[in-house]
């Protein structure tokens, strides 16, 4: 094995960026590690490129996008070294040769997959920034081609200057609603609909949260003012759309849902689908962090001190990864993390660590004021966490549906873990990311019980399929030709 | 299905089952497929029904292609490069023809 990193930070959006600059300006031998190309995250990706080389997709992206090219700056004055193209598979207390816990302050394990080979080194201390991925949406229809995440098709346009050509519908809820059909409007995409899924009474929720927003409602103004352009843009935007079905026979044909007092089906060839994002959570899973259920927020996340200190030594989160709450707390969250890192690591006492504390802390007390308002009025609906429609798909790996998931809660399955040993849900290639919250929302429902209680997956390494290709690399074995991309290991399925 | 916004600087070119694909530098294989009209990548090994991407992050895995005679990439976490060879998934991760 490689000799030990000080601090490896996991994953280079706002977060990971902040703690490796903050860490590494304070004399720390960082390692970033992402799986992209270039620094950016999700939500910043391929920010460098954007602004060099593609000025319509960086017009189309609009002003906050650009903040992401002053963070690369930064990332890349600090010294820290950034390992591109590489995944990280595990995080573990244990030695890798003999299984034993490491001593507290020995460090951590990680696994990592860069250029097909997997490797196991080891770091001191480990930042995990890997940021938020989106809610299922297991509504009817969602699993024809042709209908994709808002956050996907904003992937689409970052990393590749792609907008959809066909007429397109934007469905659900969050900010991330209206931003992407702002942008898609702005890139004179043909927008069929965009229908937002927030009950009414949501807004009367929410409304008492506004006081905390003081001074922060330019945050509430922007969202406001998405929607005044896609309005005067033309774009047929409806609000409080209710029984939102996708259809089509072999891929997405157009939506259906009730509008108002009626019934609307409207065509499009792309349907863009959104209920918000939840905390990325594998790795902090596998190393064992102690997790919370946050019920507002209808996700799980690790719990962590005022630094982003978890109950495992040495692993600190950052950013959505620990609780969704977007990029300017992120960027704020990932600096608070790497001065901890830092002491934690002897390059300055608490005393300095407090100090320096003092403004990404207020960056990310004022970034947090709008969150109350904004987690009340976009609360995910009882139907996205446990669909009422029995032949929705919840697992979409293994085609597991809502009524099998139903027969098992009547049947007084425990929980997720046992569902998936009776229906195979959560047993296919995404480990469970696209049904966890369905898979336990339903039990719960069935149940009468609260998702903490239900409970989540229990995840094991590697939390990304590797080949026994890939793997070969870790005994110091030459990939032997005839497993070469043999079956991946956690995607190993009936034959 | 999908279109550009900015002329791309350099292209890559590689074959989807028989069909050359041009693509930008810097795309992924989903990405290049996408703006070349292809939205379905596979069949579920369980309903048989088609799939396509829905994350582009890598979450979803609904983008499963073999490529160069490899099985189960994923087409949104892959690269496209010259002279690649990409065929949809049909049936079982793993299974040879």
């Amino acid at each position: 094995m490689s000799a030990p990193m000080e601090l490896a930070v996991v994953g280079a959006g706002p977060a990971g960026m902040g703690a490796a600059a903050q860490a590494a300006e304070l004399g720390v031998d960082v390692t970033l590690l992402d799986e992209q190309p270039a620094p950016g995250g999700q939500i910043y990706r391929g920010v460098d490129r954007v602004l060099g080389e593609r000025p319509e997709t960086a017009r189309v992206l609009g002003e906050d996008y650009r903040r992401g090219a002053s963070l690369t700056a930064a990332l890349r004055r600090s010294g820290a070294r950034h390992l591109a193209d590489t995944a990280v598979w595990d995080l573990s207390v244990r030695d890798p040769d003999s299984g034993a816990l490491l001593p507290a302050g020995e460090g951590l394990t990680l696994g990592l997959l860069r250029a097909g080979r997997a490797e196991v080194r080891r770091a001191r201390v480990v930042v995990v920034a890997s940021g938020a991925m989106e809610r299922p949406v297991p509504v009817p229809g969602w699993t024809m081609p042709g209908v994709m995440s808002a956050g996907g098709v904003q992937t689409l346009l970052k990393a590749s200057g792609l907008v959809p050509g066909v007429p397109t519908a934007v469905v659900g809820s969050g900010p991330l609603v209206y931003l992407v059909a702002w942008q898609l409007a702005r890139a004179g995409v043909s927008l069929a609909a965009v229908w937002v899924t927030v009950p009414w009474a949501r807004r009367l929720e929410a409304a008492p949260a506004m006081l905390a927003a003081v001074g922060e409602y330019g945050q509430i103004a922007k969202g406001l003012r998405w929607r005044r352009e896609l309005r005067a843009m033309g774009v047929p935007l409806r609000e409080g759309v209710r029984d939102v079905r996708v259809v089509g026979s072999e891929r997405a044909e157009g939506v259906v849902g009730q509008v108002g007092n009626t019934e609307q089906r409207v065509a499009a060839g792309l349907v863009v689908v959104h209920e918000g994002v939840i905390p990325s959570i594998a790795l902090p899973r596998a190393a064992g962090c102690a997790l919370h259920h946050d019920a507002l927020r209808a996700a799980w996340a690790p719990r962590t001190d005022r630094f982003g200190a978890t109950s495992v030594d040495g692993v600190l989160v950052a950013g959505d990864a620990g609780g969704v709450a977007g990029a300017l707390a992120a960027e704020a969250a990932g600096r608070l993390a790497g001065l901890e890192a830092a002491r934690r690591l002897g390059r300055i006492d608490a005393g300095t660590r407090d100090r320096l504390a003092l403004a990404p802390r207020r960056a990310l007390e004022r970034a947090l004021r709008v969150r109350p308002f904004l987690d009340r009025l976009f609360r995910p609906r009882a139907e996205v966490l446990a669909p009422v429609d029995e032949a929705v798909v919840a697992c979409r790996c293994e085609g597991v549906t809502v009524a099998t998931l139903r027969r098992l809660a009547r049947a007084g399955c425990a929980g997720p873990n046992q569902a998936k040993a009776f229906s195979r849900c959560g047993m296919g290639p995404c480990q469970g990311r696209m049904c966890e919250s369905t898979v336990a929302g339903v039990l719960a429902a069935g149940l009468r019980r609260d998702v903490e209680s239900v409970g989540g997956y229990r995840v094991r390494a590697p939390v990304k399929p590797l080949t026994v290709g890939e793997l070969a690399g870790l005994a110091g074995l030459d990939t032997p030709p005839e497993i070469v991309g043999g079956v991946p290991i956690g995607a190993r399925r009936r034959a | 299905m999908f279109q550009r916004l900015d002329a791309p600087s350099a292209h890559v070119t590689f074959d989807f089952e028989g069909r050359s694909i041009h693509a930008a530098v810097g795309d992924s294989v989903a990405a290049a497929l996408l703006a070349a009209g292809v939205v379905d990548l596979r069949r579920s090994p369980v309903g048989g029904e088609p799939r396509g991407p829905w994350c582009l992050i890598g979450n979803c895995f609904e983008c499963l292609v073999e490529i160069d005679g490899v099985p189960s990439r994923q087409a949104c976490m892959t690269l496209a490069r010259d002279g690649m060879r990409v065929r949809r998934q049909r049936g079982a991760a793993g299974a040879r023809a």
